[in-house]
């Protein structure tokens, strides 16, 4: 079995959950992976402090379309204060695969989308 | 000239030390060269050597190393002007293409090009070929207009002769070959309409330069820049060929050392060309280091160096066409383009693509490859790109076609 497109990765990439509209929706933001020009924006629906539901659309490699997918389980429920403090290292050990350097940008994508929704800040998760 | 059996240039990779290097354990497959090229062992002991024996500063000592290390960079300029048949005092060396770009942009642009005028550009051009013109219409209040790129990767000469019709284009800039579609652009047809307008032109030829023969002359340009590391040089050194008479008139770009003739604490007057645009010590072993690389593209011959590139092209769009689901875009016919093929896959990413070929040994580029706006006129984020270079012969080109399919069946396609 391959390292890095392992069965579940290739499943999310090839079937995104939580990809698409959502409308209502109270927070959105859009960002760019610089290294390839793909693009991921999120679009959350919060209720009494925490994400309710969300939805990622845009497109972009197996590992950058697998972390959306396999990360919008997580983030249903949580806090958003919770969500604004995730650390790089959350995203890296939900994927559960090596990350070389080069592709690290591509896992921590939709990270930097979504904490740039709900704080403000769009820098890159850390 | 006879290529090998294998599609090679008789004994060329074995004159390349870097080929014989099996990163992770496997043979190195070098489909990159768009993005830079390697390195034949004459370069890299032409800069050894200049540093271990002659190094010393130009145009400032007058002991015996000095005067070794100011002849040697002389010749370079000569050798590297004769190379592609531009005057040696309308050779400036650069740091790269990008900056030769940014010269003209900022020298000639600022003092020529003024509200109401325009800038001509392509849609197909690099960013290098695109953001300093930008800039300068930003700042002068000129306008940017480019020319589109049909189905099949192609300018319309048509369309040309309209925009240059409405009188204000100042200068047309364009890419020789295509650093994504590969597309030979008919430089000298659209230089001579340019000029016919009124526009001067300069071309980018930082793609073309490496793989086929190049005549500053012929080519009709008032400015051509190319880049040493993109054709077997080193990294660090550009070229801009001009016109010396263009350059005379042009104000200087960066200021400092050396380009001056003398210099007060009111005043300075400028050094004569090309030196009024060299400031501060040039890239003098690079220089010593692309001569080095000039002979040896001389050494091969570039009309073999044009042949085997369009013979192992032709072979690489045919066996790329074998592959389900991949799609190669620009000309159809290898005639047309230069030695790349820029493709998709379905159902795989572009990264996905170079990571799996990587892993083969296979190295090629993903991405947009700085050309975001053709990127958005093909539909497509971002493509995976094979490049060849003077040492590929027909087994990298298989090598990619297996990893290819091995890379598909990863992803159960």
């Amino acid at each position: 079995m391959d390292d890095l497109y392992r069965d579940y990765i290739l499943d999310h990439y090839k079937h995104p959950r939580n990809f698409g509209e959502l409308e209502p929706h109270d927070l959105e933001a859009m960002e760019h992976n610089p290294l390839c020009g793909d693009e991921l924006g999120v679009q959350i629906r919060v209720r009494d402090g925490r994400i309710e539901d969300l939805r990622f659309n845009g497109h972009g490699c197996a590992i950058s379309q697998a972390a959306a997918s396999i990360a919008s389980e997580e983030l249903k429920g949580m806090s958003l204060q919770e969500a604004g403090e995730l650390p790089a290292d959350w995203m890296i050990e939900l994927l559960g695969i090596p990350v070389s350097a080069t592709r690290r940008k591509c896992a921590l994508l939709n990270l930097k989308v979504v904490k740039g929704a709900v704080t403000g800040q769009g820098d890159w998760p850390a | 000239m006879k290529g090998t059996p294998s599609g090679g240039l008789r004994g060329v990779r074995s004159d390349f030390p870097i080929l014989r290097e099996r990163p992770g354990g496997r043979p190195l497959v070098y489909l990159d060269s768009g993005a830079t090229s390697q390195k034949p062992k004459v370069v890299i002991d032409a800069v050894s050597e200049h540093l271990a024996r002659h190094n010393a500063n130009i145009h400032r000592g007058v002991y015996p190393l000095a005067q070794e290390a100011d002849a040697a960079f002389d010749r370079a300029r000569e050798r590297v002007a004769a190379f592609v048949g531009a005057p040696v005092r309308g050779t400036v060396f650069t740091k790269n293409a990008t900056e030769a770009i940014n010269l003209v942009a900022y020298s000639w642009g600022q003092a020529n090009v003024k509200a109401g005028d325009a800038v001509l550009i392509t849609q197909m051009e690099h960013h290098a070929n695109l953001v300093p013109w930008q800039q300068l219409c930003r700042q002068t209040g000129a306008t940017l207009r480019w020319l589109e790129v049909d189905e099949h990767g192609r300018i319309s000469l048509d369309a040309l002769d309209a925009e240059l019709a409405r009188g204000d284009v100042r200068l047309l800039a364009v890419a020789h070959v295509s650093n994504v579609l590969g597309t030979i652009n008919p430089v000298a047809e659209m230089t001579a309409r340019a000029r016919a307008a009124g526009a001067l032109t300069l071309i980018d030829g930082a793609q073309a330069v490496p793989q086929m023969p190049v005549d500053f002359a012929s080519s009709g340009a008032d400015f051509y820049v190319w880049t040493g590391h993109k054709a077997l040089g080193p990294t660090g050194i550009g070229v801009l060929h001009a016109r010396p008479e263009l350059l005379e008139e042009m104000p200087p770009f960066l200021t400092g050392g050396d380009m001056i003739a003398s210099v007060s604490l009111q005043e300075t007057t400028w050094n004569e060309v090309p030196f009024k645009f060299e400031a501060g010590t040039p890239p003098i072993a690079e220089a010593v280091g692309l001569a080095a690389a000039v002979d040896y593209l001389d050494g091969l011959g570039m009309e073999r160096v044009r042949a085997h590139e369009l013979e192992l092209t032709e072979y690489m769009l045919s066996r790329l066409g074998e592959v389900p689901g991949v799609r190669v875009v620009g000309p159809a016919k290898a005639s047309e383009r230069g030695a790349l093929a820029s493709f998709t896959v379905e159902g795989m990413h572009p990264h996905d693509v170079a990571e799996l070929l990587g892993r083969e040994g296979v190295c090629v580029r993903a991405g947009h490859h700085c050309a975001q706006p053709l990127m958005r006129c093909l539909g497509v984020a971002a493509t995976a790109r094979a490049s060849l270079g003077v040492y590929n012969d027909r087994s990298d080109v298989d090598a990619l076609v297996t990893a290819l399919v091995a890379g598909r069946e990863v992803f159960g396609l």
